[in-house]
């Protein structure tokens, strides 16, 4: 029966065979499969779960707000404002170019943004979200919320943002913020930084405070699913809001020296606690507004701030350098009284110049002062005394002085960009000019022209060096800060410095003020007008104050224009000679200091000087210092 | 030959009743329950929109698979030729006037249906091969002139499939094929010498193939060439079941799969949906009832007492086999990516019915295993 057909027994035989091949090799490939799943399910599965994890669980960070500054009265300077930002994702820059489009069209991006926006897609892992624009108007929001269902992965996000209530007044000394850079990275491996709506301290104390500003971040453990869009929150830790601070800066007082600058077109006004340090008021004029870099600055907007002749972005008192002129001469009676080279009764004569080879060098005042001592050389400012008191002195014993008194080094203030200017020296001048030291140079030095050059800001620490007895103080901006847990409040107030002593001779230092007390209260003095207030009354003998005036040469005077008897005001603007004024007060019992600068401002008796006496007195007469009880409390806020 | 006095009694109806494997029908049944359960968590804990749908498919295939094996392969016989047809002439539609579809034209619209021609043309195929072989001699079969129509109906469908361009449906028919030929008896040195001259074809195929081919060919050679890109899927793939480890993540817990980082999870890579929740465990199990249809297939070949039933329950055998493989390999990362969908356990219409209608012809095979068939031409 089996064997109906005529040879289907072969025909069986060979397929069985066949078929047992083809069987076995069926069972050898489902082996092969069950050993792939035991090498990826068992041998490799931690690696796999790992991945899966990675996949699923999304660290996002909760960025910290930003620690506020104030001034020492409390006043916010830096503060937080909430800002609806829109924000988008996508799966790994799928789609862009179309919701690109579609939020240019709502929101006009520009190309540049557009561009940006692209880029920060294509490249962003774990589906980041990138920030789209920021400082959102309520008809903005709504018109994003409207158009919601054709904008996938685009959200609304509350953040805050860095607001300047005091805008241009503060601009250098609070400075701003922008976004990350790559240099801001170096040695920072805060992975907050790594945030786009990050922003990080560019300019000011945002900058020198970054590190306490910044803050610590929360985090957030969320699943995401495979487009970043969150299904639900895993853990969360919370961060820690950035420390608070309270800078020397009196508000009212920088408000009072801004007001005074006004009239001129560019310059700088440092005011000093001699005790202390503390910076009072910082004014550079002009300043820019930093909200343009809050909210992004634009191209053209940049580019006029870097054209503008009076550099408004350069903060004048700590990066303007300028021959300190006659303002330096106390540093050459200094030296000469502290090497012996000359005694408190040195007299040295002045006939109008002095000739050094065949080289004239010219006192101020054409008929010459006659013979006077160190005292009265202050007063009335005469440079051939200070010639012959350099000569004496040196340029080490000099250079060596103005260092103590802090020349030629930048300070410990604390703010980027300030510059140490130059305080030129034997050693200096071989190596940067390749020339050795003449005695023209010393002349020149102990004027405070030739090779010298200072910052306001060390003007004002050489005269409260001066004023407080020889303590080194160094200048100070930060008062306090605290984190929100501890209570910011300004520390007691102080009368004795704590700065380590210079080790001068009182009675030398004495002797230095008193010849500055006579330049603005002495019958020789360059600046007795100042003794009078803008209003030609005396001043109350309280705020009586000491100061020296300077004027520095922008241009070398030639011979024939003394001749021709060409006046500072015949020049152009930018090469008449800079004003300068520094003072201290009161004159008997010193407590603050004042540095003046008006970039061309021709004569400092004149220009400068009653913009210092002015903020002095104004400063003598808030005393803030000494008085905390105008400080607000924070509470509110 | 007086066939006649050697045909056993036509057997009743009970009888063929009796005869169907329902052990087999058993060990299909519960891999499609498996389809449903994956289907289920594929949807996140949902019967809309696949698992439901699946069952429903599943159960009026169950239908068609009983109607069919109790259909006498004579019948078959005769409706082998019009079968390959109709198929080859919709494949011919389909590439014609089926442009709809991801990236490849597989669909074939009539009225309210929606069909997948290459998935009835595997079936064809082995359905026209085994009735070829059928009518031939042993020393016909191993002759290279005999050899050349099989060839020939192989690679018209080949052709066709290809042209859609859908390179699963050609592997498989290539090989399905392939494998009769194999039983069939052909000679080995032919196969050796058609896969020397696949080799040396292989730079034309390279220059022929879709851009999309190509980058998943490199991609399976080397995934992390593009990890977000072409590599994406079969990375991700690796990660669901990887991560499911030795016991599985737990029924409806798969992260991969709920969150969407798994590609095509209802379809090509429901493997990858049901191994990353039950684990080796669940995949072993899975494997192991594919293995037991297979198991059956064979000893169905082996019990049939007439060539064509040996013939078909080989291919339908090979077919499974080949869906099983391809399919898993591919979303282990052993093949590329080419859209074979898992027998029976993936959403699909068209790939459950067409499965459950071989699966019909292999158990018809065992009904009828001791019929009489006419020799044909």
């Amino acid at each position: 029966m089996k064997h109906f057909r005529k040879g289907d027994g072969e025909r069986s035989g060979l397929f069985t065979r066949r078929a047992l091949v083809l069987g076995g090799a069926q069972a050898v490939l489902l082996t092969a499969l069950a050993g792939r799943l035991y090498q990826l399910q068992v041998v490799e599965t931690e690696r796999f779960a790992s991945l899966a994890d990675e996949n699923r669980i999304n660290l996002r960070l909760l960025p910290p707000s930003r620690g506020l500054i104030f001034d020492r009265s409390g006043q916010p300077l830096a503060v937080n404002r909430n800002n609806f930002r829109a924000m988008v994702t996508s799966d790994r820059g799928r789609g862009a170019d179309v919701l690109i489009e579609r939020l240019d069209q709502i929101l006009s991006l520009g190309d540049a943004d557009k561009n940006r926006l692209l880029r920060e897609l294509r490249r962003s892992r774990n589906s980041q979200p990138a920030v789209v624009r920021e400082n959102l108007g309520w008809e903005e929001v709504a018109r994003l919320e409207f158009n919601a269902p054709d904008l996938p992965g685009v959200f609304i996000d509350l953040g805050q943002s860095r607001d300047y209530p005091e805008g241009e007044l503060m601009s250098h000394i609070v400075g701003y913020t922008g976004r990350v850079a790559d240099e801001d990275l170096a040695g920072r491996d805060d992975p907050v930084l790594s945030l786009p709506t990050m922003r990080f301290g560019k300019k000011g104390m945002e900058r020198s405070l970054e590190d306490d500003l910044r803050g610590r971040a929360g985090a957030v453990q969320v699943e995401v699913n495979a487009v970043g869009r969150v299904v639900r929150e895993l853990d969360r830790t919370e961060g820690q809001p950035g420390t608070n601070a309270l800078l020397t800066i009196d508000l009212d007082l920088q408000r009072f020296v801004a007001e005074k600058m006004k009239e001129h077109q560019s310059g700088s006004v440092v005011v000093m606690d001699v005790i202390t340090g503390d910076v009072l008021a910082m004014v550079s004029t002009p300043g820019f507004d930093p909200s343009t870099f809050a909210r992004g600055i634009t191209q053209s907007e940049w580019r006029e701030l870097l054209d503008n002749p009076e550099r408004p972005l350069h903060n004048k008192a700590i990066a303007g350098v300028y021959p300190p002129g006659s303002t330096y001469k106390m540093v050459t009676a200094l030296a000469a009284l502290e090497s012996k080279a000359i005694d408190p009764w040195t007299r040295l004569p002045c006939a109008g110049f002095l000739e050094l080879g065949n080289i004239k060098f010219h006192c101020w005042l054409k008929g010459g002062h006659g013979s006077t001592n160190v005292t009265e050389a202050i007063a009335c400012s005469c440079d051939c005394f200070f010639y012959e008191a350099a000569r004496r002195a040196g340029v080490d014993r000099i250079a060596d002085m103005a260092n103590r008194l802090g020349f030629g080094k930048t300070s410990e203030l604390g703010l980027p960009g300030e510059s140490s200017a130059n305080q030129p020296s034997r050693g200096w001048k071989q190596e940067k000019i390749g020339k050795a030291w003449q005695h023209g140079d010393t002349f020149n030095l102990g004027i405070g022209q030739g090779y010298m050059t200072a910052t306001p800001l060390q003007l004002a620490v050489m005269t409260a060096r001066l004023a407080n007895g020889g303590y080194e103080v160094q200048p100070n901006l930060l008062l306090a800060k605290a984190t929100p847990r501890e209570e910011l409040a300004p520390p007691a107030p102080r009368d004795k410095p704590t700065a380590p002593s210079l080790r001068l001779n009182p009675q030398h230092l004495q002797i230095i003020r008193q010849g500055m007390v006579d330049v603005v209260n002495g019958s020789l003095g360059t600046a007795i007008h100042l003794r009078r207030d803008g209003a030609g009354k005396v001043l109350d003998p309280a705020f009586t104050f000491a100061g020296k005036t300077g004027t520095a040469q922008v241009k070398r005077i030639t011979e024939r224009e003394r001749e021709m008897g060409i006046t500072q005001a015949q020049l152009p603007w930018h090469l008449r000679h800079h004003a300068l004024f520094v003072c201290f007060g009161p004159a008997d019992k010193p407590r603050y200091a004042c540095a003046v600068i008006v970039e061309h401002g021709m004569a400092g008796g004149s220009t400068a000087g009653p913009i210092g006496r002015d903020v002095l007195v104004e400063t003598m007469k808030r005393d803030p210092s000494r008085r905390t009880d105008g400080f607000k409390k924070m509470a509110s806020r | 030959m007086s066939l006649a006095l050697d045909a056993p009694a036509p057997i009743g109806f009970a009888e063929k009743i009796w005869r169907i494997n329902w052990g087999l029908v058993l060990v299909l049944t519960a891999i499609a329950g498996v389809g449903v359960l994956a289907l289920y968590s594929a949807a996140g804990g949902r019967f809309e929109p696949w698992a439901a749908r699946h069952a429903v498919r599943y159960g009026a295939a169950f239908g068609l698979m009983l109607v069919v094996a109790l259909i006498h392969p004579k019948v078959w016989l005769a409706m082998a030729w019009p079968i390959y047809i109709v198929s080859v002439l919709m494949l011919v539609a389909v590439d014609v006037i089926g442009k709809i579809g991801m990236g490849a034209q597989r669909w074939l619209v009539i009225g309210p249906l929606q069909i997948q021609p290459s998935e009835i043309a595997k079936v064809a195929v082995i359905l026209v091969l085994a009735r070829y072989y059928h009518g031939l001699r042993k020393e016909q079969a191993s002759q290279f002139l005999y050899t050349l129509p099989p060839v020939a109906m192989i690679l018209v469908v080949v052709a066709l499939v290809m042209v859609q361009p859908d390179l699963g449906t050609a592997m498989m028919v290539l090989m399905g094929g392939g494998a009769l030929l194999f039983v069939a008896g052909v000679r080995i040195w032919m196969f050796l010498a058609a896969g020397v001259s696949a080799v040396a074809c292989l730079p034309i195929a390279w220059t022929l193939m879709h851009e999309y081919q190509r980058k998943r060919v490199l991609t399976f050679l080397d995934p992390d060439r593009d990890p977000l890109g072409a590599g994406y899927h079969i990375t991700q793939s690796k990660i669901a079941i990887g991560s499911g480890g030795l016991f599985g993540k737990g029924f409806l817990k798969g992260t991969q799969s709920s969150l969407n980082f798994l590609p095509e999870k209802q379809t090509d890579f429901i493997f990858t949906t049901f191994v990353e929740e039950w684990g080796m465990v669940g995949a072993c199990v899975l494997l192991a009832l594919f293995a037991l249809v297979l198991v059956w297939g064979f000893s169905i070949a082996f019990r049939s007492q007439h060539h064509f039933g040996r013939l078909l329950a080989l291919g339908v055998t090979s077919l499974m086999f080949l869906y099983v493989f391809i399919n898993t390999a591919m979303v282990m990362g052993l093949l590329p990516v080419v859209g074979v969908p898992l027998p029976l356990v993936s959403n699909g219409g068209t790939a459950l019915l067409s499965v459950m209608f071989a699966c019909g012809l292999l158990i018809g095979v065992n009904v009828y295993r001791d019929a009489q068939l006419p020799r044909t031409r």
